[in-house]
């Protein structure tokens, strides 16, 4: 755009027709598209959405619009993020009501009517402005049973597992999850009862439930069938449209129903 | 307006299986008491099922067929997702519910009328 008016600003000039300065200045401005921007602003006390216009550009992201806005506009603004290519879970936001990776959604792919609304992560605490204290949502993490039980120390030699068993196939659909907090945001279970243990913990517990080199499957039966457990979910299945990895943990946690009830049948707990 | 993390076909099945619930637990009283008439006042139930012969009631009544049909098709559904072998046609198997509740509850108001 910008080079079509210092194309007709150069032949204004070359037949000296040159127009005054703030008439280059109203032109200039307006072929700038700027869209309109509305920030969550405040703390865990409370807050309210602020307005920013934000000049946009090709292939711009909604995380370095929140960049411009705290560089260029408010350098107050407080948001997280790191490796900005959808590999550390730590940018995410909700956009125009979604819960999405901010590093990884494109403006155009979500501007409505020339503007954006950015808040934080639904179902967590903010600490403040666009930054959610993650702390819950890794705190049922290993509520749920999410860590390796071993059965081996490492003097013995290390187990072969083979890729091709049933088992195996399944986990590998559930493990390349980045504790984004995403699917958490999504799911209008975790925001109606404070104990349930989330979509991403679930999924993490029945990865670790399958894996055959886990000394204590029934530990992870456990924790995932207590008050804030899987059978709460309502398989809605919000986790599992919104994830960015395309993971299922509506699935995972079916598959944990089907095994805790199994396994109360079959006498066990 | 349903926010937008909830506009989703699965959601909007949730939300129709939990106002079917609530609607199926608010009528189902009713209607026992009314069935009970049968065996204690058979000329109340008679009035009753003239009252019930009216167009209007009619419509309703193939609303309250749908409701049971909707929650126990969308029930089986859920039994089906949470313990059968995982199905990639969630949307599909939600959509069927609903046209199998269809289908139920436009052949009783066929019959009726
Ligand atoms: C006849 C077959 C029925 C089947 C197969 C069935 C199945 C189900 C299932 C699987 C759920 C759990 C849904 C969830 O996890 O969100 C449920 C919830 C519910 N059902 Fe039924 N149900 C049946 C009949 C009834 C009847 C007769 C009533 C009324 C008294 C009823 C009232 C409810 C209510 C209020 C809920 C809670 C809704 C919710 O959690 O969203 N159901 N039903
Ligand atoms: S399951 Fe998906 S949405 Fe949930 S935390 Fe993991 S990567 Fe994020
Ligand atoms: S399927 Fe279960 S865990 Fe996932 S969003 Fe729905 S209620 Fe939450
Ligand atoms: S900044 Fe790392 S996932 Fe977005």
């Amino acid at each position: 755009m910008i080079s079509i008016y210092s194309f007709l600003l150069e032949t204004l000039t070359a037949i000296n027709a040159a127009p005054s300065f703030t008439v280059i200045e109203a032109v200039l401005s307006a072929s700038m598209q700027e869209m309109d921007v509305s920030v969550w602003r405040g703390d865990a006390s409370g807050g309210g959405l602020e307005h920013f216009r934000v000049p946009a550009e090709e292939s711009q992201t909604i995380l370095d619009v929140v960049a411009w806005i705290q560089q260029y506009a408010d350098p107050t603004l407080s948001y997280r993020y790191a490796c900005r290519v959808g590999m550390c879970g730590s940018c995410a936001m909700m956009v125009n009501g979604v819960p999405r990776w901010t590093c990884r959604t494109h403006v155009k792919k979500v501007l409505k009517d020339n503007a954006i609304t950015i808040e934080p992560l639904r179902n967590l605490p903010v600490i403040k402005d666009l930054a959610a204290d993650m702390d819950p949502f890794f705190d049922k993490w290993v509520a749920a049973g999410g860590v390796h039980h071993p059965t081996k120390t490492r003097n013995e030699p290390i187990e072969i597992l083979d890729p091709k068993t049933p088992e195996r196939v399944e986990t590998d659909t559930g493990i390349e999850c980045i504790n984004c907090s995403v699917c958490y945001a999504a799911c209008d279970t975790v925001s109606s009862n404070v104990d349930f243990l989330g979509p991403a913990a679930l999924q993490r517990a029945w990865t670790i439930y399958l894996d055959p080199k886990d000394a204590d499957p029934n530990v992870i039966l456990d924790a995932v069938s207590g008050k804030g457990g899987c059978h709460n979910c309502h398989s809605q299945g919000s986790c599992t449209l919104h994830c960015p990895n395309g993971l299922n943990p509506m699935k995972a946690i079916a598959g944990l129903k089907r095994a805790t009830v199994a396994s109360f049948f079959k006498g066990g707990r | 307006m349903i926010r937008p993390h909830r506009s989703h076909p699965l959601w909007i099945a949730y939300l129709l299986h939990r106002l079917s619930g609530l609607g199926l637990a608010l009528f189902l009283p009713v209607h026992f008491y009314v069935l009970a008439f049968a065996l204690n006042e058979p000329e109340r139930l008679d009035g009753f099922l003239r009252f019930a012969d009216n167009p209007l009631v009619k419509i309703a009544e193939f609303g309250l067929v749908f409701l049971l049909a909707v929650h126990v098709f969308g029930g089986l559904r859920l039994l089906a997702l949470e313990f059968l072998p995982w199905s990639p046609r969630q949307k599909t198997l939600a959509a069927s519910a609903v046209a199998a509740a269809f289908l139920v509850a436009g052949t009783f108001f066929l019959q009726a009328v």
